[in-house]
């Protein structure tokens, strides 16, 4: 019996990553197998319910010398994947600081400070300051909800909420307009407002963000700073350990 | 046997709220370890006014008015290594928020329409800075060596970077004493 399981186990493809061996499944992505096997690769805009969106860039890892999107390039037998890199995650740095620099991310006073998955990957790559050149932006907050608060200040265009709205709860609240940097989330009713959507406190669009731009109205700092899910453990700890956070 | 020279470190605080300062007396009864390695020159402590030559500058704050830039400058000058101290100084923090709304729109709130104002008048005399229409971290306006994050950062962040400072190492931080909150 043993000797049937470890051959179908060597019959599994494989590929290679850091150096260890995973074994995935036909149409599995990159990410897919590590995810599975326990292994972190940073993330922001990928969220294992959802379908890949390849746009933070985040989890870039070079396949054969070569970088790309781990969450949406599917993982092919013998391929030499490198993840846990100097370069790699110096790379990561920048661009965790450009999506600082782009909104207006200010944690001291975010009710999401602690369990912001933006935060936690600066605190993951050691990111000790933005270090570009702030932009400031002007950006626009919609209170119209009576139990939602939309504040685009923090949003980073990761179209979670977009997947969730149309993928789970089949409401088609959110979306993204514009080109460039001109990028911003807007709302599916005719007054552009938050509150003029079927979008309900309970919705999965509302529960998926993982910064602070949608936030359920009254419940703001019900737990403490200091006591907060990042603010003791890293987010790789968390995303591989007991949930994805 | 002579004394070693001591490391001379001067700290301000620019458009900051003194909360970096305060954290930095957190350090307690390690000030006096501190002393036996280091003196002040310009600090809020010692009521230098100006910075002279000095090893470290701390800089809490950011940049919100032309004084600052001055401030700033002096430091930069003087100081072999500079340091911005919290999150005012690393992204221009709490008075940042007023970025979203324009200069005038602020003056006229604080000044004409705020509670209990009548004839309101916007200060303008000369002896005043002039202030920017946006506040900037500080490494946006001149070369910065070190950040130091956290609103404010702990009191053990503080000790762990001028204690690897002092002891020529390059600083790092415990991942609990990375925050930016």
């Amino acid at each position: 019996m043993r000797r049937i399981w470890a051959l179908s186990m060597s019959l599994k493809p494989s590929f290679s990553l850091d150096g260890q061996t995973l074994a995935f499944l036909s149409g599995q992505t990159i990410m897919d197998a590590a995810l599975a096997a326990g292994v972190y690769i940073p993330h922001l805009c990928h969220h294992p319910e959802f379908k890949p969106h390849g746009s933070c860039k985040l989890c870039t890892v070079k396949v054969n010398g070569r970088n790309v999107a781990s969450c949406t390039m599917p993982a092919a037998e013998g391929m030499v994947v490198l993840n846990d890199t100097p370069e790699l995650n110096e790379a990561r740095r920048a661009l965790t600081q450009m999506l600082f620099v782009e909104g207006n991310h200010f944690c001291p006073f975010c009710e999401k400070s602690g369990n912001c998955q933006l935060q936690a990957l600066g605190y993951f790559l050691e990111m000790l300051s933005p270090h570009y050149n702030h932009f400031y932006p002007q950006r626009e907050v919609d209170g119209s909800h009576p139990e939602v608060l939309l504040d685009r200040n923090r949003c980073i265009m990761c179209e979670l909420c977009v997947r969730a709205s149309q993928d789970v709860d089949g409401k088609n609240v959110f979306a993204l307009g514009g080109r460039g940097v001109h990028t911003h989330l807007i709302v599916n009713a005719p007054s552009g407002k938050l509150g003029d959507t079927d979008l309900a406190v309970s919705d999965r669009a509302v529960q998926v963000c993982p910064v602070g731009a949608i936030l359920k109205k009254r419940h703001g700092f019900e737990v403490p700073i200091g006591q907060r899910l990042y603010d003791h453990k890293t987010i790789k700890d968390v995303q591989t350990g007991d949930g994805h956070g | 046997m002579a004394e070693a020279k001591k490391v001379r470190i001067a700290t301000c605080s620019l458009a900051g709220c003194f909360g970096c300062h305060m954290s930095f007396l957190d350090i307690d009864e390690k000030l006096f370890d501190l002393l036996a390695w280091v003196e002040f020159d310009r600090t809020p402590l010692t009521d230098i006014k100006h910075c002279g030559p000095c090893d470290v500058g701390l800089i809490e704050g950011g940049v919100c008015n032309a004084e600052n830039v001055h401030v700033l400058k002096e430091f930069r000058k003087n100081c072999k290594v500079l340091v911005a101290v919290g999150a005012c100084a690393v992204t221009g923090g709490i008075p940042a928020m007023r970025n979203s709304v324009e200069l005038r729109a602020c003056f006229d709130e604080v000044y004409h329409y705020g509670v209990g104002l009548k004839n309101g008048m916007i200060p303008n005399d000369p002896e005043l800075p002039l202030p920017f229409d946006k506040v900037h971290p500080i490494y946006e306006v001149v070369k910065v060596d070190y950040c130091l994050p956290g609103c404010p950062p702990p009191a053990s962040a503080i000790w762990q970077f001028l204690t690897d400072l002092l002891a020529g190492r390059e600083p790092k931080l415990a991942y609990e004493s990375l925050h930016y909150d």
